[in-house]
């Protein structure tokens, strides 16, 4: 039994209401603990005052440099002594999750277990990096319990001027849209930058995301510096059997608002059966007796609109890989950007080709880390430079699909025009 | 004193997620051929070898204390087949290899009072942060207005009624955590920091403090004989960059740090490419413990976008083809000129064209 509770009256209105309550799982957790019970305690008085009571410091397990997120109680009384004693010291420790977020229920018993005995009892799946949070535990126990998580097959993720823990998507493992293996290219790559992640060296922090297709399911375009996403160059793939079954369910009126004129570069046309072109580079299918679809690939910009309507009818072609796109991040400091294209296309079917993306996110870390200034992400580096600069000292050819559009103004000096030319042409000679 | 024995850290990295799944998943890896979704909350897929596999998908409340995490384990070890993963929504899915084996998941799932759904055109969970809670920043907490909000939207999360999916997020401070989605909550102070200037000499890098600042508006200064850090009040936008580096300009406020509204984040590259979600309200007050008003002002979004928008039309395809203009008269949200652009890159928001509505 843990000592009395703290009046909690905002938080305990937080407790009715249809969807699970977190503040139900902490008055459990509280029930045989001090600590949960004081951290209750400047919880409410956070929602009473407004405020926030937690600061930073240096907490950290031996031999690494970060992956601990310190918290120390802000919150004290007249005297400098600290209103929720107990709670004064409230850690997390970040441990990368399995690519895809797969668990047995072993596991997660006995990360529980170790929560309950070294920690507060409460587990974040997952924060917004992709960690599983380890939220609450003292200075002192924050190395028995990196002990035991560590036993137990799981490490620390990144905090701070380092590469970043990682997330993929649930991938081939459940989802007929994937075009790469990523959970093997989540963790051959993610394990290649490991001290990077455990030491803290960088300008500023490096975030790697995989997603299996261009739905992006782990939001990499606008969240990662380097983002990994899945693709195809060959035909969409077309299956009559369940295009049809897919027409006899939705009907014509669907087919042509929900799928022909949603397609975003109109590659995609409705047509008589008999009038279905034979053409190398069409897809076609029908979808009834009397009509189909014809899809012109090489307009197609493999945007999976069409696919996700009519899964399975339509699917991703066979010569898979992905995307590589560099310099996502939110707001601070310039803006939020998006990652843009530096890699329009490789393949990631063998150890080789996932090699070649971890030399690829090799250099671009050391360029960062060589270039970037203090607390500069990826993309604010790039947008100070010019893509030009990173692409030269990367020695990444640069490629049309790296643009919306060419320059609109006149404002860049020319005079090695034709070197450029005679070395394209050249290239052009050698392929 | 010798220093005891440290252990060495096994630098194991991201293990490997083979030991962790599902027997058919691992069987049909890379070979799904398509799924559906028989009802809101469940998934079922069909590898190329004829193997089903059906997902049944539960909201959490993230932030989980271990009763929870083993009632659930006890639900998967009962109900299902052991094995389960979570979305990046933090839903619980649990795989089973039987369509008979759903129902009384389900059943159990919603009796232990796990909500199923958050699948296809449904509301999703929101993606939020540490808040109050956890965060050394915050505004305003994270788990508390997630808690409340979908309490409100409920029964969006176990249907599929929207035009198309919608993903929300909250933020604690502008950096934004939370990150892009159809409907965003961002704190937005209104006012400069209060620098307490006895500390900042001891606290703060002062030089990397001033050169955090996005409008160059901190410089070096001596106060009271103490060398600290001034702001040009004029120039500040009150974004709160200065505060993580500096912990004396202390930028939240009970009373300044409002809500504001977003719209329109897009990751997906499904038909428009990727959107930056845009403001749309602002001023709302950091009103716990169940901020109604942010839930009148999300609620009114998501209704005007249901009521309105077509079949597989995201909330910015919605507002792309009725413009902005009837954004704000459908959702009777008054457009005032601090949604106006002027930061870089502004002019791309301005209407250069005679594309108008009327």
């Amino acid at each position: 039994m843990a000592k009395e509770m703290h009046p909690t009256p905002m938080l305990d209105q937080l407790e009715s209401g249809p969807w699970p309550s977190f503040v139900t799982g902490l008055k459990r957790l509280a029930k045989d603990k001090d600590y949960v019970v004081d951290l209750m305690g400047q919880l409410e008085h956070s929602y009473k005052t407004r405020k926030g009571y937690w600061k930073g410091g240096t907490v950290g397990v031996f031999g690494y440099g970060g992956g601990v997120i310190p918290r120390f109680t802000e919150a004290k009384d007249a005297n400098n002594k600290p209103m929720f004693p107990d709670a004064a010291e409230f850690h997390t420790l970040r441990v990368m999750p399995p690519a895809g977020m797969h668990y047995n229920t072993d596991v997660l018993r006995k990360m529980a277990d170790i929560w309950e005995r070294h920690g507060s009892g409460l587990i974040a799946f997952h924060g917004q990096s992709g960690d599983i949070m380890f939220q609450g535990v003292t200075s002192e126990n924050v190395q028995p319990a990196f002990d035991a998580i560590n036993e137990l097959g799981f490490d620390l993720g990144g905090a701070g001027p380092a590469v970043r823990t990682s997330m993929s998507c649930v991938g081939a493992a459940r989802c007929e849209q994937s075009c790469y293996d990523e959970a093997t290219a989540h963790r051959t790559v993610i394990n290649s930058f490991l001290d990077d992640i455990h030491r803290p060296s960088l300008p500023y922090k490096f975030k790697f995301k995989f997603s299996g297709c261009p739905n992006d399911c782990m939001n990499s375009i606008q969240r990662a510096d380097m983002a990994v996403i899945g693709t195809w160059r060959d035909n969409i793939r077309t299956d009559e059997e369940l295009a049809r079954k897919w027409f006899a369910k939705h009907g014509m009126n669907e087919l042509v608002n929900d799928v022909v004129a949603r397609c975003p570069t109109k590659a995609i046309q409705l047509k008589e059966v008999k009038h279905l072109k034979a053409v190398p580079t069409v897809s076609t299918v029908a979808v009834s007796d009397t009509h189909g679809l014809e899809i012109d690939n090489r307009d197609c910009v493999r945007c999976m609109h069409c696919i996700n309507v009519m899964t399975g009818a339509l699917a991703p072609g066979k010569d898979k890989g992905a995307t590589v796109l560099v310099g996502g991040k939110r707001t601070l400091k310039i803006g939020d950007l998006m990652g843009t294209v530096v890699v329009p296309f490789m393949k990631l079917e063998t150890d080789k080709d996932r090699e070649k993306l971890v030399e690829l996110g090799q250099k671009v870390i050391d360029f960062f880390a060589e270039n970037a200034l203090e607390h500069e992400r990826t993309g604010e580096m790039i947008e100070r430079i010019g893509i030009v600069n990173f692409l030269e000292a990367l020695e990444i050819p640069i490629d049309a699909n790296m643009v919306s559009a060419p320059r609109t103004n006149p404002y860049v000096r020319m005079d090695g025009w034709d070197e450029e030319v005679a070395k394209i042409k050249a290239a052009k000679m050698v392929a | 004193m010798a220093q005891p024995q440290m252990r060495r850290a096994t630098e194991s990295g991201v293990p490997d997620n083979r030991q962790f799944l599902h027997p058919l998943l691992k069987k049909n890896y890379g070979n799904w051929k398509y799924h559906d979704r028989p009802r809101p909350g469940v998934l079922h897929h069909v590898s190329h070898s004829g193997d089903e596999v059906w997902s049944v998908r539960a909201g959490t409340q993230r932030q989980m204390d271990v009763s929870t995490i083993r009632k659930l384990c006890d639900i998967a070890d009962q109900y299902a087949e052991g094995h389960v993963r979570f979305t990046i929504r933090s839903n619980i899915e649990f795989m089973v290899s039987s369509a008979a084996k759903v129902a009384p998941l389900i059943a159990e799932l919603e009796k232990s009072g796990f909500p199923v759904g958050g699948t296809g055109n449904s509301v999703s969970m929101i993606a939020h942060t540490q808040g109050w809670l956890h965060c050394d920043i915050p505004g305003t907490d994270a788990s508390g207005v997630v808690k409340a909000l979908m309490d409100e939207l409920y029964d969006e999360f176990r249907r599929e009624d929207m035009p198309n999916r919608v993903h929300l997020s909250t933020s604690c401070c502008e950096i934004n955590c939370g990150g892009q989605a159809d409907i965003a909550i961002i704190v937005q102070h209104t006012k400069p920091p209060k620098i307490n200037h006895d500390l900042v000499a001891n606290v703060c890098e002062r030089p990397a403090v001033v050169a955090r600042c996005p409008v160059a508006a901190i410089r070096p200064a001596l106060v009271n004989g103490k060398p600290s850090l001034e702001v040009d009040e004029k120039k500040c936008i009150c974004c709160g960059a200065c505060y993580p580096p500096c912990p004396p300009m202390q930028i939240n406020d009970p009373e300044h740090s409002k809500l504001a509204i977003w719209v329109g984040g897009k990751n997906s590259n499904a038909r428009a490419k990727p959107t930056f979600m845009k403001m749309v309200a602002a001023g709302l007050p950091n009103n716990p413990p169940r901020w109604p008003e942010v839930s009148e002002a999300v609620k009114g979004i998501l209704y005007a976008y249901k009521a309105d928008a077509r079949p597989w039309e995201r909330l910015s395809d919605w507002i792309d083809r009725i413009g902005w203009p009837r954004f704000f008269e459908r959702t009777e949200l008054p457009f005032t000129k601090y949604l106006i652009d002027d930061w870089r890159g502004a002019r791309a928001n301005l209407n250069a064209s005679t594309h108008i509505r009327f």
